[in-house]
């Protein structure tokens, strides 16, 4: 009689705490899909990185094996400009970004980056050699800087200071030598 | 109890399944004989392009893609297949280049595992939740029939009653 008693006194209180805990754990698993879908969202609302703030890190490696990493590079100009071989409006800048980048490479303080942007080997290097560009370039491998950046297209360049602030964000192509300079010298003379 | 532990044993084998298996696939895909590019037809450079998208161009098939951009993709997978690469790998290459972005179905990785996991999730709830409702339509409480058939035999009754006493009434 006593063992009836207990049995019945037990049997409701299971009952009850198997569906709570399946409830618990849908609500849970259903809060962190929510969750994951609004940081997704919010990540895709993510205009372009600001200026004045850090730039992103990243590391590059050029086509000649070289390995360049932002965070350090401290000390030096870097120049971070996103291109590829089947952009056009990347073609007027090309000579321009070379002959600057010969002006600035005996002083050492500036360091100009080419990031080729989903593009392929051959036709990069052909472009390469077609403008006579020598600073270095490399490919976005898995497009990961230019998502860092949040880049919307090419050309891009984005300058960074000597502490790896980003300081100016061209979101087209430099038009002249001159405004390429205009957006370095002030940074090398308030360093 | 025992069907729930049941459903979630054959889910958890499914998964396991498919983790072990999904390597073991891409394993068992060998790589062709070199061939001279001249000799890959578009048809063979198309079929590895249908399963790549354009990481430029959103949502455009790269077989199907118009621009320079997507030519030169699809010249590089002729080189690629010239090679004796297979689609798998070139498939991986693509991806490591430019970003799982390109593949068509995403990859079995990160955050990407929630778009294979959650669909059985919730089609097994699902059919747990109908097996349970089905369950539940074939034991139906039998109280509620018993009132629901007296009051509708009730109703038949006085129906019955009043025809055969206007019946009588009209043969008399």
């Amino acid at each position: 009689m006593t063992n009836e008693s207990t049995h019945t006194t037990l049997q409701p209180t299971e009952n009850k705490s198997r569906p709570r805990w399946g409830r618990l754990l849908a609500w849970v698993g259903l809060a962190l899909l929510l969750g994951i879908v609004g940081l997704a969202l919010l990540r895709n609302q993510e205009g372009p990185v600001q200026v004045g703030k850090p730039a992103p890190d990243f590391t590059l490696t050029s086509f000649d094996g070289e390995t360049f990493t932002l965070s350090e590079l401290r000390g030096k100009v870097v120049v971070a400009n996103f291109w590829a071989s089947w952009c056009k409006p990347c073609e007027q800048e090309a000579a321009d970004l070379e002959t600057a980048w010969r002006a600035y490479q005996p002083g050492g303080e500036v360091l100009f980056l080419g990031i080729d942007w989903t593009d392929t080997e051959p036709k990069a290097k052909a472009y390469l050699e077609k403008f006579d560009i020598t600073y270095p370039n490399g490919p976005d491998l898995g497009t990961r800087i230019s998502q860092s950046y949040r880049t919307t297209g090419v050309p891009e360049t984005y300058i960074i200071d000597q502490q790896g602030i980003l300081r100016y964000v061209k979101l087209s192509p430099f038009l002249s030598l001159q405004e390429i300079q205009n957006a370095i010298d002030p940074l090398l003379t308030n360093p | 109890m025992t069907k729930t532990r049941s459903l979630w044993l054959l889910f958890s084998l499914f998964l396991a399944a498919f983790i072990i298996l999904q390597p073991l696939q891409a394993g068992l895909a060998q790589d062709n004989p070199q061939r001279p590019i001249e000799e890959i037809s578009d048809n063979e450079v198309n079929a590895v392009a249908k399963q790549l998208y354009c990481p430029v161009c959103e949502n455009i098939p790269l077989d199907v893609c118009p621009t320079q951009a997507c030519a030169e993709w699809r010249e590089l997978i002729r080189l690629k297949i010239s090679e004796g690469w297979n689609a798998d790998r070139i498939k991986e290459y693509f991806a490591e280049q430019y970003g799982d972005r390109v593949l068509a179905a995403p990859p079995a990785r990160g955050l990407n595992w929630l778009v294979y996991v959650i669909p059985p999730v919730i089609v097994l709830g699902g059919i747990f939740i109908l097996y349970r409702a089905f369950r539940t339509w074939k034991q139906p409480a039998p109280q509620a029939t018993t009132s629901e058939n007296t009051a509708s035999e009730t109703h038949e009754d006085e129906y019955a009653l009043r025809i055969e006493e206007e019946l009588k009434r009209r043969q008399v």
